[in-house]
């Protein structure tokens, strides 16, 4: 198979609310960031994916409304409607189809300006499931206790989950919600839909990300150091939540073996050095450690009470503070596979892991994981 | 030269559109069953034998049309639930705290989302506890002709 690195990456600082940039401002920031990044113009980027949603943009085909800030005036221009890494999926597969060199792949989020519960409860079935209420938080209350109820998983637990990554985000100039916390203030916290309570959940984010894939060759002359992709794998589950078992992630399990198989992993605990994936809540990163091949069902809990999963430990997990530090939705995702390749780089300045060789960066789409996609980078 | 804004400009509207979803045949089905005779029907696949409800054509795992109807008793257990303390007058029925469950119907292999009502004391809902579904007296064909399920027993 062609080789396919990440040769630059940039973001936005995700704030609760953007006030002085408009959608296209966003999209802008992050393009030239990630051109500056890789030290490439826009002439040389040959085909452009933008990554939005209607429903968060207030607006239809919000893909043409950023074109022109993506830089994508006479270029081959397409769009993804669904989280980043699924967006940067379809930048690989254009790169490997032979007839592009280098994608830029950008995502934007103003989750600020519409109400979370409307839009989020608009991702449900309108004719069995939407009338009863159901939001991205209730929702996630069902798969939370389902796992915790499952695998004898507790609230502090999660809390542990809440505390490192709020501690992780200090070290990251992108994130929004940096702070110190103690299992006391995470558990005396708000209760949103039990057993999720504030410090359990991601916030509201405004915010934007690019990333530049480059074929081999291109990527070899790169100003950076390339962040290989080594193996992407995706998959999804049953769309109503009744049908699956809430606590059960058949589907991320697939799409990690798929991408472990074409990466030549067969340890993940062992071989890969850091891991970026999508905690939208505490419990999330705790599920998918497990789905990931990371440690067996309801075992991901330990790993965090010893601090394996911290920046120093052996698997540092979200060491950018993950997305319960900023959530720009659809963005998150790209940001993950950003942090990854700096992180390959090892110019993840003070949120760097040390040794950073093997990195994996994971994405989601969906009500409670519906859908997944993992990738494996490597230096 | 341009004047620095003072302060960024927010512009504030309403998306409000007119929309209608065809329910097809099988929810149709469904839907009137449940309005005019308070029964739930699920429909169960040929190759997998599980019964889905709430019904629809299809099984997503085997691929196949599913024919068969199967009845099912109004009571079931509860696979997991949530007590919401926010409030969102758009979406919610109830006023908080109020719980959201899944429930599994006896006989069935899927999940029903709902609400859980007449709950009085809210330690008392778990997870596997016994529940049974409350019709509306004034039923109009759809998920809300379940008012909610309540404990029993």
């Amino acid at each position: 198979m062609e080789r396919v690195a990440i040769i630059g990456v940039g973001q936005t600082k995700y704030e609760r609310q953007k006030t002085e940039d408009s959608f296209a401002d966003l999209v802008y920031e992050a393009t030239t960031k990630a051109m500056a990044d890789a030290e490439i113009t826009i002439e040389e980027i040959d085909n452009v994916v933008t990554i939005s949603n209607d429903f968060w943009d207030g607006r239809t085909i919000s893909s043409m409304a950023v074109m022109d800030a993506a830089g994508a005036a006479n270029k081959n221009a397409s769009t993804v409607e669904g989280d980043g890494t699924f967006g940067a999926l379809y930048g690989l597969m254009r790169i490997l189809s032979g007839s592009y060199r280098t994608t830029l792949v950008v995502a934007h989020s103003k989750s600020s300006m519409g109400s979370l519960p409307i839009i989020t409860n608009s991702m449900f079935d309108p004719i069995y499931y939407r009338s009863v209420g159901l939001d991205g938080i209730s929702s996630a209350g069902l798969q939370a206790r389902r796992y915790m109820d499952k695998y004898l998983v507790t609230e502090e637990d999660c809390a542990l989950v809440s505390i490192k990554n709020h501690h992780n985000a200090k070290a990251n100039p992108y994130a929004q919600l940096a702070t110190e916390l103690t299992v006391e203030d995470v558990m005396s916290s708000r209760a949103l839909a039990e057993p999720i309570k504030l410090w359990d959940a991601s916030p509201i984010s405004d915010g934007a990300a690019a990333i530049i894939l480059a074929c081999e060759n291109r990527a070899k002359k790169s100003a950076k150091k390339p962040a290989w992709v080594k193996g992407v794998g995706y998959c999804a589950d049953a769309y109503y939540l009744g049908d699956r078992d809430l606590a059960e992630m058949d589907a991320l399990s697939t799409a990690a073996k798929k991408a472990y198989s074409m990466a030549g992993i067969t340890e993940p605990f062992k071989e890969i050095d850091v891991v970026e994936l999508y905690d939208a809540f505490s419990y999330q990163e705790l599920m998918w450690m497990e789905g990931l091949g990371f440690c067996d069902r309801g075992k991901a809990a330990k790993l965090v009470q010893e601090g394996v999963t911290q920046r120093q430990g052996s698997l540092a997990v979200n060491p950018s503070g993950g997305v319960l530090s900023a959530h720009p939705v659809l963005t998150a995702g790209l940001a993950r596979l950003a942090e990854t390749a700096l992180q390959l780089r090892g110019e993840a300045e003070e949120r760097q892991v040390e040794g950073a060789k093997t990195a994996l960066a994971h994405g989601m789409n969906g009500s409670c994981g519906q859908g997944h996609c993992v990738w494996v980078l490597s230096q | 030269m341009v004047q620095q804004a003072e302060s960024y400009k927010v512009l504030s509207g309403r998306i409000k559109l007119p929309y209608q979803w065809t329910v097809g045949a099988t929810g149709s089905k469904f839907f009137t069953e449940l309005r005019d005779h308070k029964k739930i029907w699920g429909t169960k696949c040929p190759e997998c034998k599980k019964v889905f409800v709430p019904p629809r054509k299809t099984c997503g795992t085997c691929f196949v049309d599913m024919g068969e109807w199967v009845e099912l008793r109004p009571t079931g257990r509860l696979e997991t639930f949530t007590v919401v303390h926010y409030h969102e007058p758009a979406l919610h029925g109830m006023e908080p705290p109020f719980v959201y469950g899944i429930i599994k119907l006896d006989g069935a292999d899927t999940g029903i989302a709902h609400y859980i009502g007449e709950v009085k004391d809210l330690e008392s809902v778990k997870s596997g506890s016994r529940v049974e579904a409350v019709f509306r007296e004034q039923r109009e064909g759809s998920i809300l002709d379940i008012k909610y399920f309540r404990l029993i027993g």
